[in-house]
């Protein structure tokens, strides 16, 4: 498999309300909701993507793949369910950026080797949608490249950066010896 | 530096310092999978890691306790693929006659005193009684610590709680507990590894510190550590048959906030549907009428706690039209309940006696509730269909108990 980038560049979808504010406690049946936990198709999956949350019903039909999350405090609160993290993954959504996660959404996600960056500052990034936005992984800068703006978020962990260079916690587990 | 309990634990295990909010690799002393989750840890594992082998098959181990002897097929299946491949990889397999598995682990001295415990049970962080580290894991995490012997851990932030004051019998551990979740309800400790203080804390039994540390999962703890007494030491290397040491915390640990919590004449307590945090004094919902009760799970399914139920009713039936059911919470305890006259003794006052296991707790075949059955539990959790149809008040053994015999949620005061 060839080598993951330390950093990511696409285009962001800042999950906010009609006012523009972010969306704090976005919940797993917010982003898929469990109506649909029967699926076991990663592809199917997508379909139902923000199916539950309030004007954003028509994300899997936007979104494209390479584009980039970015969300509000703690963001997948509730469920353990796997499908809300690979519910994004299904469209190729690049990765996530958030004020904060839920701790069983953050540990899903860090396991499926699906970018988590911790931004707390992200506002000051003044993001809007179709803003091209940066982040590295290694030295946790996250940059609207769009507007110029760059604020520190938090860098992964060495355990997120291994699993994450592995691919997966599987792939992680079948490099040992 | 000083250091908390769970600093201190994670640290040993990692070789490294740490401190809340690092996130690092934890070598695991224990990988356990229960019958239930532990069926998909075995088809994630083969998926992932076919032909290869376990990362040491004599710290890794199967501990059947939901569905026990199983009274289904796919339950029976489920726990035949996890034998065929425990005998593939040379593990040992607790079958369905030992028991919960958190309280065997800690029997046989598996899970011990500064240890690290993963298992497919939210309730394995109950071995906190004991000063062990345990966690419950999805299947895929299981998977990866069978094949790494590690997984990973964000240290948790700690803090202190405080007990001021004593209570006295009839009140229990249970209903410190329940004081517990009335306190901080569901989430006021949510993410936290908590230590608990105070002279009603250090006089805790072992049996009382397992009924206080299995409902961390209720607060939305990590766990709940009481800092292991002598007693609890010796109880600890008796079941290993080795010297075991507490951990405890380093004078000057850092902790986000610390909770005095007042104990003192501490009233017999209720949790009511629909959710374990919503606690009120026996008292308040006394007189309304039960149709079942069930004594046992993780959080009272030991000796003592049949000893108080039998203490309570005194040789006194349990009332027409109430359906009691026993449960011990392992083989050991059975064997004690039998030894003791207890099972006999639960058996003439009119109980269903069974072996050990989770029962109903894991809709499990003892203890199931229909829609419209009222039931006194002695478990941690009563959301709805969690423990069948009906709805579910949590108590203490002696308030079930008080209420078995009149038929009606009683304080146990009323009736001793």
């Amino acid at each position: 498999m060839a080598a993951r980038p330390s950093a990511l560049e696409g285009r962001v979808w800042p999950v906010v309300d009609a006012a523009g504010a972010y969306i704090d406690d976005v919940d797993t049946d917010q982003i898929y909701h469990n109506a649909h936990l029967a699926v076991t198709d990663m592809e199917e999956m997508g379909r139902y993507a923000f199916g539950n949350l309030g004007g954003w019903g028509d994300f899997p039909e936007k979104a494209k793949a390479g584009d980039i999350l970015a969300v509000g405090a703690n963001f997948g609160a509730g469920s353990s369910r796997q499908q809300a993290v690979d519910c994004f993954r299904a469209l190729g959504v690049a990765g996530v950026v958030g004020v904060s996660f839920a701790p069983i959404y953050k540990r899903n996600a860090i396991n499926a080797g699906w970018p988590l960056m911790e931004c707390p500052d992200l506002s000051r990034l003044e993001l809007a949608a179709g803003d091209v936005l940066r982040l590295n992984f290694k030295t946790g800068e996250a940059v609207n490249v769009t507007k110029g703006k760059t604020v520190p978020a938090r860098p992964f962990s060495r355990v997120q950066l291994e699993i994450y260079v592995a691919g997966d916690l599987f792939a992680y587990g079948a490099r040992l010896g | 530096m000083p250091f908390t309990i769970v600093e201190k634990i994670i640290a040993a295990h990692c070789g490294d310092d740490v401190y809340a909010g690092a996130t690092v690799w934890v070598e695991l002393d224990v990988r356990a999978a229960r019958d239930f989750g532990g069926a998909n840890v075995v088809q994630n594992f083969e998926a992932h890691y076919a032909g290869q082998p376990v990362a040491d098959a004599a710290k890794t181990f199967f501990t059947f306790d939901c569905v026990v002897p199983a009274s289904n097929i796919p339950f029976a299946d489920n726990q035949q693929l996890c034998r065929e491949f425990a005998a593939r990889q040379g593990i040992k397999v607790y079958d369905v006659d030992a028991g919960i598995g958190s309280h065997v682990l800690m029997e046989e001295g598996l899970a011990r005193p500064g240890g690290t415990v993963v298992n497919t049970d939210s309730h394995m962080n109950i071995v906190g009684a004991i000063g062990c580290l345990g966690q419950g894991m999805g299947d895929a995490d299981v998977a990866f610590a069978f094949r790494a012997g590690r997984t990973w851990l964000e240290v948790p932030a700690s803090v202190k709680v405080v007990l001021k004051g004593k209570y006295k019998w009839p009140t229990t551990a249970k209903d410190l507990a329940l004081a517990m979740l009335r306190e901080f309800g569901s989430s006021g400790l949510l993410g936290r590894a908590v230590e608990l203080y105070g002279p009603a804390a250090e006089a805790l039994s072992v049996e009382e510190r397992i009924t206080v540390a299995s409902m961390a999962t209720e607060m939305g703890a990590i766990a709940i550590f009481v800092p292991p007494s002598e007693e609890v030491l010796e109880w600890c290397g008796g079941a290993a048959g080795i010297d075991v040491r507490g951990v405890y915390a380093d004078e000057g640990a850092s902790y986000e906030a610390t909770y005095e919590l007042d104990v003192d004449g501490l009233e017999p307590l209720v949790a009511c549907p629909p959710s374990p945090a919503n606690v009120k004094a026996v008292s308040e919902v006394a007189g309304k009428e039960i149709g079942s009760a069930f004594f046992g799970s993780c959080t009272n399914g030991r000796l003592e706690d049949f000893r108080a139920a039998a203490r309570v009713l005194s040789g006194r039936p349990v009332a027409a039209g109430v359906v009691a059911c026993a449960v011990p919470a392992t083989r050991r305890i059975y064997g004690a309940l039998l030894g003791e006259g207890l099972a006999e003794e639960l058996f003439a006052a009119g109980f269903v006696v069974s072996n050990a296991g989770c029962g109903g707790c894991a809709q499990g075949q003892v203890g199931m509730t229909g829609r419209g059955e009222v039931q006194v539990s002695t478990s941690n959790r009563n959301f709805p269909g969690k423990q069948g149809a009906g709805e579910t008040y949590l108590c203490s053994p002696a308030t079930a108990a008080a209420s078995v015999l009149m038929g009606t949620i009683t304080d146990p005061r009323e009736v001793i």
